[in-house]
């Protein structure tokens, strides 16, 4: 991490933090989550300069660990149904074992935000789009909640609203028949922070997470993106996912 | 037969608001915000606060702006208000904020389908407020 | 040969036709409460999740969706293939296009999470979406059927009705290309993200269209006393024969191109070998119910252009039909999608795993609600407007009664 950088993005932060002043200053504008990440201005719209990443090593993430995505249910208030099949899960583990060497991994897949999304492709409305800064997003104003886009998601990484919701987090809006995936957590984002489950993975010491923004080559992700051999999933595909995985 | 239901309406109305009597006219009542004044002129915001809403929900959502000024997000922490245990009453409950006007008007608030009703809990903003922010690599730190 | 045709509205007042608009009726209402059930409730209710995410609705409604446009082609073969036998037809079959159609996306639109939002589908559009252009294809489409109605039936116009005939035949196509391309288009699903998925779609449509038309002609015929002739009907299940073919064809080019790629071992094998109810679906459903034994019906001379033979046919089309859309739109989503090539995979999420599902009678409701509209509207318009023409007699229809039927005279528009 950049020392200098890190100090001048607290003291912007800091002061869109004082500008939020009182109650309102919500878990999206949480002091810990400043990381190498830029904060914009408040009314400052996201940059098509910036393209948001993410890099996980597999390496680095335990089989039995979960941190990450009980991070996520905390964060966006995914409380369960206990009804597995349509309970929302906008993160989760995937063990992957090699039959020919029994070598077994473990890695959390997410909505990997795309650089050509099918999700934005095949929605009739727009409701699904990418940010200028590249994190793929359900406007769920405009969700007429038609599913297209989770046929046409090749990573499984949406879910749709299958009951009514209240107690929402007022960070994260999200409701019934509207379909839903990880937003990279962009209520901390543009707050300067970073995802929670990059977060949560720091703290149990895993580090197995790091997010910021891929086309920065000075950021920690793109320093280690060039010096390591890394992969995406269904690279085949070519939808050029912001999620890479190193030691794939 | 339209008519007839108006008229019928009209002369029921006034018994079921009687307390907010006014001049005659029933009127709803309004819960005050917790500041001096609302972020725009009073009589601006009852007729526009859903062009204002609904021009920063796009803004907010597809390009991330997030100023203040019109956020539901800041209507809410500002108008709600809390029961007698202290806990916040949802914003579209009976007679708080939104739901006096919109019950009298008639007009349904799509909003909460998906947007919390309730201001950020009090304990969890406490709870972030425990971590500084060079708290990161502390391993004791857990949601 | 058109204008001598005499087309009269049924009388309508038969304790037969009122239990008829009465059960469907019913059945109607049973599919709106179906769909406020679901609505009502959220989608938990129904058997779809996560990872089934379109269901029985979905079947129900691409099926109706695909047999609309195919009901059309009786009208295309008189109009734009000049067969003056089935012109007598053409009315009812546009009828039976517009209401299958309005069917299947009143089912479609009703299994929408958010179908309070349909002026948002209406409004707001993305182009690069096969659904976005869907929604101008069907929407086209009715005004074009209906155009194509009224030319028929409003004297002055009836010289435009082959023109319009044509738009009507090239813009059902282009539509049923569009509903084939919904699943074409998918990518990283391994059982759809093919080209043969319009072709297949417009062979399925030729098919379902014509043996749901032939079921919905013969019952008005019997139903109300028209006469119909044996040749006329002789010749329609040849048609059907060939249509059932094509669509047999389509489905063996579809799945021995993907058993060609070992890429595509793993769903070749789900839906054709140890798929459970996707497997028997296939083979009994698809194949041989819905597709070799209808075929023997229609050629067997036992059976071939009998009344009986031909409805049996049709019924059973219909059957296979619907689960040959199963079988890809449930058994498609049911193959677990292949993150890691090669990789024993699996998650708390399905990965890795065969997704089931086991439809709700909430989507079995809607599903039915649509066809239940789709024949009330043709039972209703058939009594308000002169779609049904007087007389189906060989002697009425046929130009070339008189002489010997030439051998196997399959129609051009095959």
């Amino acid at each position: 991490m950049n020392g200098s950088g890190f100090d001048f993005n607290r003291r912007r932060f800091l002061g869109a933090a004082a500008a939020a002043a009182g109650v309102t200053l919500a878990p999206g504008v949480t002091l810990y989550g400043v990381g190498q990440a830029q904060a914009r201005g408040l009314d400052e719209p996201a940059s098509g300069e910036v393209r948001w990443g993410m890099l996980i090593d597999i390496n680095q993430c335990t089989t039995d660990c979960t941190e990450c995505v009980s991070a996520c249910a905390t964060e966006n208030g995914l409380t369960g149904h206990g009804r597995p099949a349509t309970d929302a899960q906008w993160i989760r583990k995937v063990s992957v074992r090699d039959p020919k060497n029994g070598v077994e991994k473990s890695l959390p897949v997410m909505c990997q935000h795309c650089a050509e999304p099918p999700c934005v492709d095949v929605c009739p409305t727009g409701a699904s789009f990418r940010r200028a800064d590249g994190i793929v997003l359900v406007d769920k104003h405009i969700c007429i909640g038609c599913r297209y886009c989770m046929m046409a998601c090749p990573y499984k990484a949406r879910s749709f609203v299958h009951e009514d919701l209240t107690d929402q987090k007022p960070h994260a809006p999200r409701g019934k028949g509207t379909v839903e995936s990880c937003t990279f957590c962009v209520h901390r984002v543009d707050a300067g922070g970073k995802p929670a489950c990059v977060e949560a993975c720091g703290a149990t010491g895993h580090g197995a997470m790091t997010f910021g923004d891929l086309n920065d080559p000075d950021s920690e992700i793109s320093r280690r993106v060039a010096q390591y051999a890394t992969g995406q999933i269904r690279a085949d595909l070519g939808v050029d996912p912001g999620v890479r995985y190193q030691n794939l | 037969m339209r008519i007839l239901v108006f008229i019928l309406a009209m002369m029921f109305l006034p018994s079921l608001a009687a307390a907010q009597e006014t001049g005659g006219v029933p009127s709803p009542s309004i819960t005050k915000g917790k500041g001096e004044q609302c972020v725009a002129d009073t009589d601006y915001m009852r007729r526009y606060h859903m062009k204002e809403l609904s021009h920063q929900r796009d803004e907010t959502m597809h390009e991330g702006v997030r100023t203040k000024q019109f956020s539901l997000k800041e209507c809410i922490a500002c108008h709600a208000t809390t029961d007698d245990s202290g806990q916040p009453v949802p914003i579209n409950a009976p007679g708080e904020f939104c739901a006096s006007c919109h019950e009298y008007t008639a007009v349904k608030v799509d909003c909460f389908q998906c947007h919390a009703t309730k201001p950020e809990q009090k304990k969890q903003a406490q709870a972030s407020a425990l971590f500084p922010m060079t708290a990161l690599a502390e391993p004791e730190v857990s949601q | 040969m058109a204008s001598k045709i005499a087309f009269r509205t049924i009388e309508g007042r038969s304790f037969g036709y009122l239990l008829l608009l009465a059960v469907l009726g019913a059945l109607l209402v049973l599919g709106l409460g179906s769909a406020w059930f679901m609505e009502h409730n959220g989608h938990h209710v129904t058997g779809m999740n996560n990872q089934i995410v379109w269901g029985m609705p979905h079947v129900f409604a691409v099926f109706l969706v695909v047999a609309a446009s195919g009901a059309l082609n009786v009208a295309s073969i008189a109009s734009v293939f000049g067969k003056t036998a089935y012109k007598p037809l053409s009315r009812l079959s546009g009828l039976l296009a517009l209401t299958l159609l309005t069917g299947g996306l009143g089912v479609l639109v009703l299994d929408l999470g958010h179908p309070d939002r349909l002026i948002v589908a209406m409004t707001t559009y993305n182009f690069k979406s096969i659904f976005a252009w869907n929604i101008y294809l069907y929407n086209g489409f009715m005004v074009i059927v209906g155009v194509y109605l009224w030319f028929q039936m409003e004297r002055r116009m009836q010289r435009y009705a082959s023109a319009i005939g044509w738009v009507a035949f090239i813009w059902r196509l282009i539509l049923t290309t569009g509903t084939g391309s919904i699943f074409g288009f998918l990518v990283a699903r391994e059982a759809y993200d093919a080209a043969v998925m319009a072709p297949l779609f417009i062979a399925m449509s030729f098919s379902f269209g014509l043996a749901i038309f032939l079921l919905v002609m013969m019952a008005s015929c019997a139903w109300t006393g028209r006469p119909l002739g044996d040749k006329l009907l002789a010749r329609m299940g040849k048609l059907l024969a060939v249509f059932i073919a094509a669509v047999l064809y389509f489905t063996a080019a579809q799945h021995l191109t993907n058993l060609y790629a070992a890429e595509h071992a793993g769903i070749e094998r789900f839906i054709l070998v140890d798929g459970g109810i996707i497997t028997a679906l296939f083979w009994w459903g698809q194949v041989i119910l819905g597709g070799l034994v209808p075929l023997a019906l229609l050629f067997l001379p036992m059976t071939a252009g009998t009344r009986g033979g031909t409805i049996l046919a049709s019924l059973l089309v219909t059957l296979g039909g619907l689960a040959q859309v199963y079988v890809i739109i449930i058994g498609g989503q049911a193959f677990p999608l292949v993150l890691f090539p090669g990789m024993e995979v699996a998650s708390g999420f399905g990965d890795g795993a065969v997704a089931q599902y086991s439809a709700s009678w909430y989507e079995i409701g809607l599903g039915i609600g649509g066809v239940a509209f789709a024949l009330l509207a043709v039972a209703l318009a058939v009594r308000v407007l002169p779609f049904l023409p007087a007389t189906l007699a060989d002697s009425a229809v046929d130009p070339h009664h008189t002489k010997p039927e030439p051998k196997g005279a399959v129609p051009a528009g095959a």
